[in-house]
């Protein structure tokens, strides 16, 4: 999809900087823009690098262990359903520290492995279970405590404070997941008695 | 708001502390294992790098066409009725499908207003609280092939909404 559009847009954008009478500008842009994307590259380097370097010395001491093991009672809060001890509570565990910590390509393995575990729970249905909605709502509501991409950004362009914004962040970032846990529980509130409602006198656990 | 500042300005030495703290109580040899962790950044930059390239050429093509212009005017209406800035509209539409074409976008807005402006600070908060919605569902059902997605999409829609609505309120 995202070939289609970016010719598409390319296209368009050239077509109306023609109209416009801008046509001069575009070569400039595309030069600038390609060698800019290069020294945002160059800061992303860095400041990437020692995120991930930190975070290899919190894998190996042990602390991304021990706070996905400390996601027991999270857990249990938003996925009653799941058995204790089962695998997808483990990979839902370090998709969500991960995420938190901002290890993208370390959550979304994790995560889709927690989503083959739920989708064995839901005996291999092609309808999404109610955990399912529950594990990418609270996922795409990402908790994320330092942003560390965003920070790179504001530096290269010049900003006072780059990492100003932490604070204001972590309030967003924490009403939205705060906002996707209340829909989440809330919804499969509902989907219970919904299901309790047709099947009339059977008591589903 | 200070608090906020002091939270932003402790949250990085904080975490050295504790990490680098951790490793030496653990016996681990931080040095070493730091760089072998660093060389997994430089792979992951490595690897979006193409890919920002070509965002960054086509969001550049697009400013001096003057189509973002068009796109904000265009999104005035919208503005007008939740009170959220037209010239952020299309970030956060973008950024519900892929996170590099907002992050080209993020940069334009950076280049022209400044990050620490109002619109550039607003923007750096959304680009944290929010995530690419459409893109990880596809990714995650896809991959287990489940094709009824029920009341994901509307929650994820709702908490990414919740979120910026908070970000307006802080920034």
């Amino acid at each position: 999809m995202l070939n289609k559009i970016w010719g598409f847009l390319i296209i368009l954008g050239i077509c109306i900087a023609a109209f416009n009478g801008r046509i001069g500008d575009v070569s400039t842009a595309v030069i600038d823009s390609s060698r800019e994307a290069v020294s945002l590259g160059i800061t992303m380097l860095g400041v990437m690098s020692l995120w991930t370097g930190l975070m290899n010395i919190a894998k190996k001491a042990g602390i991304i262990d021990s706070l996905t093991r400390g996601m027991g009672p999270v857990l249990r809060f938003l996925f009653p359903d799941i058995p204790k001890g089962h695998k997808a509570n483990e990979y839902i565990a370090s998709n969500m520290i991960s995420n938190m910590l901002g290890l993208g390509w370390a959550a979304t393995p994790a995560g889709l492995k927690a989503m083959k575990e739920l989708k064995e729970l839901n005996n291999q249905s092609s309808i999404a279970s109610t955990d399912m909605c529950t594990f990418l709502i609270v996922n795409i509501s990402s908790l994320q405590l330092i942003p560390v991409n965003i920070i790179a950004y504001r530096t290269q362009y010049g900003s006072v404070s780059p990492a100003g914004i932490i604070g204001m962040g972590l309030i967003a970032t924490a009403v939205s997941t705060l906002c996707g846990v209340i829909f989440s529980v809330a919804a499969r509130k509902f989907a219970k008695m919904r299901k309790k409602a047709s099947c009339g006198k059977k008591d589903e656990k | 708001m200070n608090f906020l500042y002091y939270l932003s300005d402790g949250i990085i030495p904080f975490v050295f502390i504790i990490i680098a703290g951790y490793g030496l109580l653990n016996k681990i040899n931080i040095f070493d294992v730091f760089i072998e962790g660093a060389a997994d950044g430089f792979k992951t930059v490595y690897k979006i790098l193409p890919t920002l390239i070509g965002l960054m050429v086509m969001v550049g093509i697009l400013r001096v066409s003057g189509s973002l212009d068009y796109l904000a005017s265009l999104m005035k209406p919208v503005s007008r009725v939740t009170g959220f800035p037209s010239e952020l509209l299309p970030l956060v539409a973008v950024k519900m499908f892929s996170s590099s074409a907002a992050v080209g976008l993020l940069i334009d807005i950076y280049k022209q207003m400044g990050p620490d402006s109002y619109l550039g600070t607003l923007a750096s908060v959304i680009m944290s609280c929010s995530e690419t919605i459409f893109y990880t569902m596809s990714i995650y059902f896809v991959t287990v092939k489940v094709t009824k997605t029920r009341y994901t999409l509307i929650g994820a829609l709702f908490a990414t909404a919740a979120g910026i609505a908070a970000a307006m309120a802080v920034v």
